[in-house]
């Protein structure tokens, strides 16, 4: 299994109090809760992070996207894709944006990715995502529009990297009369397309279609499951099998010396996480056209199934995340993935408020208790 | 109170749900955002005046989203295709929100067969520095008691529990309505500039207690049209036909009883 150092880069001194006011800690939550003093050591701190899960043999760093939010402090993921570009010398760099549909200019993200796939020397995964609902109020982008731009933007963007320039496009969101992004990318067709979601059945045939690796946001096991077997199925019905290379599950994994101290230091910097920094009303969520009228019903009525906040408790049992010693994470590890069938764990190794001592100590123990446990067979 | 009669016509390869009824001078009224059910209350009443017109714009009250539909203007050139289509001239064209909207695109891109255009809380234009609602963010409930300024009004709206049929209608409504309006949100920078086509008398009705569209948004209105008058209605929210229907039909018949005989 190949294990991913997967950062979400939260303004972790966010008054969570402000954000329970509030609401939400997304688009209305006000930027004045932002202390550029203390924000600009977070980056640092949290790009020395990137770089020690690449010493400690983590087999790649991710980074993310979201705009107008205090849960994640990167609305533009190649910034710091670019900072690690030459400090992460090993390791592969996974850039999970970026959301398609809020791009008035797709070709920049052809740019921009195959900048960062010649710096590294071909080690970058290129992430394509829709963004969720919050981003179309953030990014005045129409949700209703959504789908669409994102079906053009991610053909133009790979006709750019695959076919020789100059050519003509011509779609209906985006119009260009010369295709010819200079430079190239590194990796031959293109980099590594990864496409998470959080389990749109339209999303998963897409990319089981086109054979692109699919990555299930944080979600119980049993429904990572549901989604990777309905990947397989759909990789059955395009003609081959699905390896689990295509399968990346995204989790938050905790270690200390027993379960009740795993427990008992996680916990509060979880419940930010859970509780205040993903929490938002559903008209943010879920924007109308953002996506049919059947997920909207389901996710809807999962989440007001989900009204009252989960315990940490629940979140461990119902397998959304691991925490515990040592011997428990592997053993639910090794379990989970027996079961879902993935070849990549996606994990936040910080995760809500947590600081930087505790965030190294678990990178650490991930990287000697858990890791030589789950090498790949040669 | 004169019974309304659906039927479905076709405009081209559209088809167009239609609910008519009464004598007299043609009226076009387009529905808001909450499609035709929303405003089906005051209809009879319009009938009772008018050769009263009231069809379900596409896309909205279950009906599938035309391959064609993208924007208000393009709402505004099928209404033409319609008054085209069914010989229609000297019309008395009522829009509210939304339809107010369609009905000043379509005035402006062309007034021949109109007699008058009546604007009722419309959107369309952008009024800076006076803060409207963001319609997007407010829960379905939430709208409701926005757009009502009497509070037991907006209650006995919400006693009504809807069906689960209405609820999805509700729901591909909405997002036909983001379709429409949500990027620039609820207007086009473009119609402002060419207000001054519209060559018919016109009334602009608002609430003075709209918390949706701000009664600014209706003096801006009748600022930029030339052969313009505004009724604003005291106590009154941002459905006026809803919540002053008598003084709104009042306004509306004084208006085009004024405009002299139809073409």
């Amino acid at each position: 299994m190949k294990f991913f150092n997967f950062h979400l880069m939260p303004y972790r001194h966010a008054d969570l109090e402000a954000i329970q006011k509030n609401g939400s800690a997304w688009v209305t939550f006000s930027n004045r809760h932002y202390d550029p003093q203390l924000g600009a050591e977070l980056y640092h701190e949290y790009l020395d992070q990137m770089e020690y899960a690449d010493q400690l043999g983590f087999d790649g760093v991710c980074l993310n996207e979201h705009h107008q939010t205090a849960y994640g402090l990167m609305p533009i993921p190649g910034v710091l894709a670019g900072a690690l570009a030459r400090s992460v010398k090993r390791a592969r760099i996974a850039v999970l944006g970026r959301a398609l549909p809020l791009l008035n200019n797709p070709l920049m993200v052809a740019e921009e990715f195959a900048m960062l796939d010649n710096l590294t020397r071909g080690r970058f995964i290129a992430g394509f995502v829709r963004g969720i609902g919050a981003e179309y109020h953030a990014m005045g982008i129409n949700p209703a529009e959504s789908q669409a731009r994102f079906a053009e933007a991610h053909d133009l963007i790979v006709r750019a990297w695959t076919q020789p320039g100059p050519f003509s496009y011509t779609g209906k969101h985006y119009q260009f009369n010369y295709v010819n992004p200079w430079p190239r990318p590194y990796q031959d067709p293109h980099p590594p397309i990864w496409v998470p979601s959080q389990g749109s059945s339209s999303t998963i045939r897409w990319a089981a279609g086109l054979r692109y690796t699919y990555c299930q946001t944080l979600s119980p096991i049993a429904t990572v499951k549901k989604f990777f077997d309905m990947y397989r199925e759909e990789a059955r019905k395009a003609g081959y099998e699905a390896g689990r290379d295509q399968l990346a599950w995204s989790n938050c994994i905790y270690v200390a010396e027993t379960d009740e101290r795993a427990m008992a230091e996680a916990k509060p910097h979880l419940e930010a996480l859970m509780t205040r920094l993903l929490k938002m009303p559903m008209e943010m969520l879920l924007p109308p056209g953002y996506t049919n009228i059947e997920a909207m019903k389901r996710i809807k009525s999962t989440r007001a199934v989900g009204a009252k906040p989960q315990s940490v408790e629940d979140l461990v049992k119902s397998g959304l995340v691991i925490i515990g010693s040592p011997a428990t994470v592997r053993e639910k590890l090794a379990e989970y993935e027996d079961l879902a069938g993935f070849g990549t764990t996606l994990t936040k190794t910080q995760f809500g408020t947590m600081p930087d001592g505790m965030v190294r100590a678990n990178m650490q123990a991930i990287a000697q208790e858990i890791i030589p446990h789950f090498k790949d067979a040669a | 109170m004169t019974a309304m009669n659906a039927s479905t016509l076709r405009i081209r390869d559209t088809a167009l749900r239609v609910a008519r009824a009464g004598q007299g001078q043609p009226l076009l009224f387009l529905h808001g955002p909450g499609g035709l059910a929303e405003s089906q209350a005051w209809l009879p009443a319009l009938a009772e005046h008018y050769d009263c017109h009231a069809p379900e714009h596409p896309g909205y009250g279950g009906a599938a989203v035309p391959a064609w539909l993208d924007n208000v203007r393009d709402l505004a050139n099928f209404y033409l295709d319609y008054l085209d289509q069914q010989k229609l001239r000297g019309v008395h064209l009522v829009g509210y929100d939304l339809g107010g909207w369609i009905a000043a695109e379509l005035a402006v891109r062309n007034s021949h067969a109109l007699a008058s255009l009546t604007l009722i809380s419309a959107q369309g234009i952008h009024v800076p520095d006076v803060p409207a609602t963001d319609v997007f963010l407010r829960t379905d409930d939430d709208l409701v008691r926005d757009t009502y300024h009497d509070p037991a009004l907006a209650a006995r709206v919400l006693e009504r529990a809807p069906t689960e049929e209405e609820l999805d209608v509700a729901v591909r409504n909405k997002e036909v309505t983001a379709r429409l309006t949500w990027q620039p949100r609820g207007h086009d920078p473009d119609l402002a500039k060419w207000l001054h086509r519209i060559a018919v008398p016109t009334l602009v009705v608002w609430g003075a207690n709209d918390r949706i569209l701000p009664a600014e948004y209706g003096r801006a209105w009748r600022d930029r049209i030339a052969r313009a008058t505004l009724a604003e209605m005291g106590d009154c929210g941002h459905a006026p036909h809803l919540e002053r229907p008598a003084e709104t039909l009042a306004a509306l018949t004084r208006f085009t009883a004024s405009t002299g005989s139809p073409a």
